[in-house]
């Protein structure tokens, strides 16, 4: 019998002669793989849900206004630290540095800003509930911005009169507020703040809250665009088979494991490879810094924010949901951290929240080896990958990167320089 | 014939490496937890754990992933006599994940004849999803749990 009606005897034969003739075995995938696959694949337009909180979250000059807010170092303590310092257009909007360092150093890692309109949580134990309310913790933070309220109000007033008003109406009359004043860790500006009346503090208030809600207009705008993944999983998704010459051996090997075996999709799940939800994963301590309790603080920090969903400087403050029924006990949260998407992860090392890992090497080393944890209970299991499957996994990740679906001109300090 | 060969021999392999990892997880007393079968899943009525309870979800929509929902639950005891008065729990997870709820869902009213509104429902993920109730009320202390693919 000649060897090829042999094969033919058998009931897998001439998928697999086909596969041979056609294809990789790489390429061959289950319908439920498919599924995983096509659960990934970022949309032709993937718009992030309305933020009611913030009425100008849409707003074309609020962007506008936003942009060059988020570009202006003079909203700082020393005139030296802008938004774009950490977080750098040019660098994934990160600083590429385990801690990020503004007028002092901070104990966590700068997170980037594209999709993050997407999330409910801002920053890694996310003690913040919009990108408007994130956005003024580091111009208060002693060690970001270093500034106080009082401060970058007369700076508004002084450089974006004409553009504030014309978003949010008259600035208040700010004769009497002093140039330093909030409620921030500098003695003097603090005392400064305890003295203002209720209506001053008030007033000054406002106009940081709208500085907010125009950077927060701007960041809805940076959005992560489709990669060589996004390409193979539409052509998959669309022809039912794999389009050659899109991903490597190795890099639809890393997807299989990636969906599959490695168990990524545990958190890292949806368009935007990421839950947005918080998990203990294990990441050792930061050397020399303290214990860091991760969502274990932060869920107590957003439900006592100044500036949460249903505070007065809310512009939704009925639609609440996410705050009214927060997670905010419990030891699942101890050391939790949120997980953050994996687009143009291969661009932006070091990794997790204190930039502990400075390779993706030895990202994909701790989720296989899945050490105790610190504090609380890891939720990972030992994945037990080979030395390929783990060079799989990291030439998939690769293929994840791509350029944001951004307009250049947002990816830039703005040409027009404010009025002096 | 080599195909084949080498087919059956992955094959195997993979099923000695999964007995091999089911072995691992018992050894490190790790929740190795299988999928229950397709009769086990979806909205009820399901049997409470001692059987004191029936309970029943009910959606206005399908469960989807990503947003807060509410759901209403609604309780008879074993003679189907609905269940008004009973102090409910609301816990659960993803336990091939080994995490839990990312929200803190709570019964909100009970709008009568057994029936309870439960808000604050959020499942971040499609998979298999566990809802667990915990009913007390004077025939005593019982939970219920839920599989749902999401």
């Amino acid at each position: 019998m000649p060897p090829r009606l042999l094969l033919l005897s058998f009931g897998v034969a001439v998928p697999v002669v086909l596969g041979a003739t056609f294809g990789r075995d790489v390429d061959r995938w289950t319908d439920a793989e498919r599924a995983e696959i096509a659960a990934l694949e970022l949309p032709a337009e993937l718009v992030p849900p309305t933020d009611p909180t913030n009425r100008v979250a849409d707003d074309s000059a609020a962007v506008q206004l936003g942009q060059r807010l988020f570009f202006d170092a003079r909203f700082s303590s020393n005139g030296k630290v802008a938004c774009s310092t950490c977080h750098d257009p040019a660098r994934e909007f990160q600083d590429g540095t385990p801690l990020a360092e503004g007028v002092g150093t901070t104990t966590r890692r700068t997170m980037p800003v594209a999709s993050t309109a997407h999330g409910t949580w801002m920053f890694w134990d996310g003690r913040k509930d919009s990108q408007w309310s994130q956005a003024l913790g580091p111009w208060e933070s002693p060690v970001e911005h270093g500034g106080s309220r009082a401060q970058y109000t007369h700076l508004v007033a002084t450089y974006y009169r004409g553009e504030y008003e014309a978003i949010f109406g008259r600035l208040p009359d700010l004769a009497r507020v002093p140039a330093h004043a909030g409620p921030v860790d500098d003695p003097a500006a603090r005392a400064a703040w305890a003295r203002m009346t209720a209506l001053e503090r008030d007033r000054v208030t406002a106009v940081f809250v709208n500085m907010g809600k125009a950077v927060a207009a701007y960041e809805r705008r940076i959005a992560y665009g489709p990669s060589r993944f996004d390409r193979y999983a539409a052509a998959l998704r669309a022809t039912g088979r794999a389009p050659e010459g899109v991903l490597s051996d190795d890099e639809a090997a890393g997807l299989r494991l990636f969906v599959g075996r490695a168990r990524c999709t545990s958190c890292h799940t949806g368009p935007l490879l990421a839950d947005f939800a918080f998990h203990n994963t294990g990441v050792p301590q930061a050397a020399g810094a303290p214990a860091d309790a991760g969502r274990a603080a932060g869920a107590a920090k957003v439900k006592g924010d100044e500036f949460n969903c249903r505070s007065r400087w809310s512009d939704a403050r009925e639609s609440c949901a996410e705050l009214e029924f927060l997670a905010d006990s419990g030891n699942a949260l101890v050391q939790a951290f949120k997980t953050p998407s994996l687009r143009n992860v291969a661009l932006r090392a070091p990794y997790m929240h204190a930039g502990q890992f400075r390779t993706l090497e030895g990202v994909i080393d701790h989720y296989d080896r899945a050490p105790t944890a610190p504090q609380g209970k890891s939720e990972l299991q030992p994945l037990h990958l080979t030395d390929r499957e783990r060079r799989q996994i990291l030439a998939f990740l690769g293929a994840l990167s791509a350029p944001l679906a951004t307009p250049d001109s947002l990816l830039r300090a703005p040409l027009q320089p404010s009025a002096r | 014939m080599t195909s084949i060969l080498k087919r059956g021999a992955m094959i195997a392999g993979g099923t000695l490496l999964f007995l091999g990892l089911t072995g691992m997880a018992a050894h490190h007393l790790i929740p190795h937890r299988h999928v229950p079968s397709a009769s086990e899943f979806g909205l009820g009525p399901r049997m409470s754990a001692t059987g004191r309870y029936q309970a029943t979800m009910e959606t206005d929509a399908p469960l989807r992933t990503g947003r807060i929902l509410g759901v209403r639950l609604r309780i008879a005891d074993s003679t189907g006599t609905p269940v008004d008065g009973a102090v409910l729990t609301v816990d659960g997870g993803m336990p091939q994940h080994g995490h839990g709820l990312p929200t803190a869902p709570r019964v909100t009213r009970a709008l009568g004849d057994g029936r309870y509104q439960v808000d604050g429902l959020k499942f971040s993920m499609g998979g298999w999803w566990e809802l667990r109730f915990g009913i007390t009320n004077s025939a005593g202390a019982d939970s219920v749990t839920f599989n749902l693919k999401l």
